[in-house]
């Protein structure tokens, strides 16, 4: 291991084997004042790889808004922090772990829900939903079929066992992420207000103590293995896949929620990508700090680790905490309760330096700013791409009306994107704490908040395809969409945590890409109020050299009041009036309809007037509110006709409905227009329900009535409620 | 006063859901207790929760068996004290020989976590008291190893015994193999000891006590149990 390291240092340019570039280099020698050894280039290595340095998108991120009265704690923690109200505050972040995932799904996706449950109880607070949003390739692959089994079922091994519901997300399939699938983890938290804890390291001379699992070889290099392209050695990286034990994990969730009530602990910190090295780093960092750390005081699962593989290991499981010189007594104790093998690794120092020792030999000293906002920032190049104004054409004249849509609509109820994923959310308890009151399956789950009459509604949302074809638009109606969801609940949007997936950033291609995303959320999330307070970026998604289509994926939370006050997405009575809020236009682009059926993934996706939307949404949840709706629905992928089959198979109830002709019969039944909520009324509702409706000058139109057990629309559709919902449980 | 015990083992996750149906929603009294506990005087009725006690590694509840609390809990369960198992916790006591038979992976290989219809078979035991006989309750199931399993005899002394309390039903209280969800034995989903004072189940009756959670048949199962501590102590 020695010799080939020496061997490599005398290589030319041997930096670029550390994903470094020349100027990086020299930025390192310069700031040492020296020539790094072969720890401090792993060091080095790792805390500037775009994972945990964000150097190709510190600076747009700041483009985001991440304030408001009622946001505690942006960005810059492990989450974010929001007040709505109740005795405890709320804790949410997303997170990817997109590369792991790909070579080895089960591990990877269960040690993503392990990372991201993390984040959250390291704040102090008790984490009590999960929410998954999941991007695969083509489903017909057996491929896939592994991958997209294994994923499911990583999740479930670990969310399962530490008892924390699982409450939403989403799964889509398309070419696009044949051979880079996308694992993008939620986590929402409560914490009492006086008992976060932060992740930083101040007060010299502090203990510094490590705790959980031990440190073994798995995960070296992790942060920089998910900052590469994939490729087909990729595979022999499977060493950089840490392996997950949800039980260590909870068993750390239970300690740590009670090391969070002591005044002596100052600060806790996940030894997540980049193990030790990033913990301690951006701790002292945070707290302004050094620190000076004995590598062999880490208690280690293997004999023999040497330096390198002790600071980058990223073994699951374990935290850092610094607590007060002396008091370390009751966090010791409070570990052995718990079975938790800990240790004192170090201290706190008052010289802003990293100082790791072994057996007393200094093996590293780096400055911390150069570990964290002091390390370099990447300029990249931005140019819009040639081929997409070739994409964005469509001729709609040229495309095929039918007159029966019977088989069209079944084969759509059975695509992978719009069929039932109750096979997949059965198997993750959706259900523990006892606080989900809106199970999976709806437009968003909602939990109540136990003691208040509050509760959160949450949902994820993302189109890669609408990216692709522009993705700023494609970005601005992923927080419509999101905020959408959450008003057909009753929910008030209140903030978001966001995962951008994108290409390569040296592509010039994918960093426009990313650039327009940015100002697409930036644009809609100012609109909608709902600031960004946490987030992950993951680069570098691509396959043998083609990036995935860009994807944003949003998380959102919304407020509800009076948890007596909501609505679900299901028809509830015979004779009960349908309307559509919003307006159905020719618009196909993107769609999943044009994909499906005319293999087409083309045109521009739909328009989004963001004053339109915030008011329908504004009067959706007013209606909820006055207890006028008996159904609320978002028409998203697959449109009014997808909408109406899942109401009517969620109720059991049947549809006479009667759509306007003055657009396209596949635009009426498939488009994807946005600003449109199927909303279901009371007769005896209906006066006060329209009038309302007037007042606040929303379009809508009565479209039919609740009535048999057939959906049947124009004279397109006929069909049992009995064959949609074969064909959508793929029965 | 009577008090529920709730034992909290390494890995329970169900603990504090009992807890809140207890002692919030019943307002009951209810404490938790640490598994290296090796005494349970002064209660009433001890609850093994929902989980995975120390990962289920090596099998389901076979770990657990061997926590310090474990030889209380059979002291206690010798002596007449009542023991109820959830989930879990039914999947302890059967490792602990205080209930016949095993539960066994579920027949479909995966977790389930859904709404299930069971049928009320038997109203004579402290659990099932305020029950009627054949009532079908909705009690949510979440449990990838919830398959009963026992031996011919075994079953046959259950069905004689009439220690079979609940079994799963379709909604109009057919007890058919489509709605058997796990593959268990005679569709159980429940089952107490002979002498009836422990019993074991895999549905989460913690889980539907209020109504925006969406039934409150859990609601029952422990008013029955409160129910019967109150007779006895009257007597």
């Amino acid at each position: 291991m020695e010799a080939i390291a020496h061997a490599n240092f005398r290589q030319k340019k041997f930096w670029h084997r550390w994903n470094l570039t020349s100027h990086e280099y020299h930025f390192i020698c310069q700031a040492l004042n020296r020539k790094p050894n072969e720890l401090e280039m792993g060091i080095f290595s790792v805390m500037w790889s775009e994972h945990c340095s964000y150097k190709n998108t510190r600076s747009l991120l700041k483009m985001l808004p991440s304030k408001a009265s009622w946001v505690v704690q942006g960005p810059g923690e492990n989450a974010g922090v929001i007040d709505i109200g109740v005795e405890e505050l709320i804790v949410m972040k997303m997170e990817s772990h997109n590369h792991p995932s790909a070579v080895e799904p089960f591990q990877g996706a269960a040690t993503g829900v392990g990372g991201i449950l993390r984040d959250i109880f390291t704040m102090g607070a008790q984490p009590i939903a999960l929410l998954d949003s999941l991007r695969f390739g083509d489903f017909k692959q057996n491929h896939t079929q592994y991958l997209f089994q294994s994923v499911v079922g990583g999740i479930a091994f670990y969310g399962n066992c530490v008892g924390v519901p699982t409450v939403g997300g989403e799964t889509i399939f398309s070419k696009s992420y044949q051979g880079n699938i996308l694992v993008n983890v939620m986590c929402v938290g409560l914490v009492k207000k006086e008992k976060i804890v932060r992740a930083l390291a101040k007060g010299a001379g502090n203990s510094v103590i490590l705790i959980g699992a031990k440190t073994g070889r798995d995960g070296i290099g992790g942060a920089a293995f998910a900052s590469v392209e994939l490729n087909g050695q990729s595979d022999e990286d499977r060493p950089a896949v840490q392996i997950g034990d949800p039980f260590a994990e909870k068993l750390l969730i239970e300690a740590c929620l009670e090391l969070a009530q002591f005044k002596e602990v100052i600060g806790l910190q996940d030894c997540g990508a980049a193990g030790l090295t990033s913990s301690l780093s951006e701790m002292a960092a945070r707290g302004k700090s050094g620190m000076e750390i004995e590598l062999s005081l880490v208690p280690q699962r293997e004999a023999g680790m040497n330096p390198f593989e002790i600071m980058l290991s990223e073994s699951q499981e374990r935290m850092i905490v610094v607590v007060e010189k002396d008091k370390e007594n009751r966090v010791l104790s409070t570990l052995k309760k718990w079975d938790l093998d800990c240790a004192i690794i170090g201290k706190v120092t008052d010289d802003e330096i990293l100082t790791i020792k072994n057996h007393n030999q200094i093996e590293a000293s780096i400055p911390v700013i150069t570990l964290s906002e002091g390390a370099p920032i990447a300029k990249r190049k931005t140019k819009k791409p040639k081929w997409i104004k070739k994409r964005n054409q469509l001729k709609l004249e040229q495309l095929n009306e039918f007159d029966d849509y019977n088989q069209i609509l079944l084969d759509l109820l059975c695509s992978p994107n719009l069929f039932s994923k109750e096979e997949i959310y059965r198997q993750y308890d959706h259900m523990v704490q006892t606080n989900t009151i809106i199970p999976p399956g709806d437009d968003a789950a909602v939990l109540r908040m136990k003691g208040s009459k509050k509760a959160i509604a949450l949902t994820t949302e993302g189109n890669g395809r609408y990216c692709l074809l522009n993705p700023f638009q494609g970005a601005r109606i992923a927080i419509a969409e999101a905020a959408r969801n959450l008003s057909c609940k009753g929910a008030i949007p209140m903030a978001v945590t966001d995962c951008l997936n994108f290409g390569a950033p040296e592509n010039s291609d994918s960093y426009w890409q990313l650039v327009q995303v940015i100002k697409g959320l930036s644009e809609a999330c100012q609109f909608f109020e709902t600031p960004v307070i946490s987030g992950n970026v993951s680069l570098y998604n691509e396959n043998e050299g083609k990036p995935i289509d860009p994807t944003p994926v949003v998380g959102m939370i919304g407020l509800i009041n009076d948890y007596n006050q909501l609505c679900t997405l299901d028809f509830k009575n015979e004779n009960d009036l349908i309307f559509l809020l919003g307006e159905s236009w020719d618009e196909l682009g993107g769609s999943e309809y044009l994909e499906l059926v005319h293999q087409l993934k083309c045109g521009v996706p739909p328009t989004l007037d963001l004053y339109k939307e915030k008011s329908i949404q504004f009067l959706c949840r007013k209606l909820i509110k006055k207890d006028l709706l008996a159904s609320a629905h978002d028409c998203s992928i697959g449109g009014i006709a997808i909408a109406l089959a899942e109401s009517c198979i969620g109720g059991s109830f049947g549809a006479e409905i009667e759509l306007k002709t003055d657009i396209r019969s596949d635009c009426s039944l498939f488009g994807e227009s946005q600003s449109r909520i199927i909303v279901t009324v009371k007769p005896s509702n209906y006066n006060q329900f329209t009038k309302m409706i007037r007042r606040d000058k929303v379009p809508f139109q009565q479209i039919g009535i609740v009535k048999g057990d057939h959906l049947k629309i124009n004279h397109w559709v006929n069909l049992s409620i009995n064959q949609m919902e074969k064909a959508w449980r793929m029965m | 006063m009577m008090k529920f015990g709730i034992v909290q083992f390494p890995g329970s996750n169900c603990d504090s859901d009992c807890y809140y149906a207890i002692n919030k929603v019943l307002r009951y009294p209810a404490d938790m207790i640490w598994h290296k506990e090796k005494n349970l005087d002064g209660y009433a009725c001890v609850i093994l929760p929902g989980g995975f006690t120390y990962g289920d590694y090596l099998r389901v509840g076979a770990i657990a068996r061997y926590s310090p609390i474990m030889s209380a809990v059979v002291n206690f369960a010798k002596k007449g004290g009542l023991v109820l198992g959830i989930c879990n916790g039914f999947q302890v006591l059967t490792e602990a020989q205080l209930l016949p038979g095993a539960l066994i992976r579920n027949s479909c290989l995966h977790f389930i976590c859904q709404n299930q219809t069971i049928r009320v078979e038997n109203v004579d035991s402290p659990y099932t008291k305020l029950f009627q006989k054949n009532q079908i309750l909705q009690i949510p199931i979440a449990h990838g190893e919830g398959c009963y399993y026992a031996d011919k005899e075994t079953i046959d002394l259950l069905e004689t015994n009439q220690q079979i309390l609940f079994r799963y039903c379709d909604s109009n209280g057919g007890i058919t193999k489509e709605a058997n969800p796990n593959g268990s034995i005679a569709n159980i989903a429940g089952i107490c000891n002979k002498e009836r004072n422990v019993f074991g189940l895999m549905p989460h009756p913690e889980r539907c006590m209020e109504d925006c959670l969406g039934s409150i048949d859990g609601r029952l199962l422990f008013e029955s149990i409160i129910m019967y501590l109150k007779e006895v102590i009257l007597k």
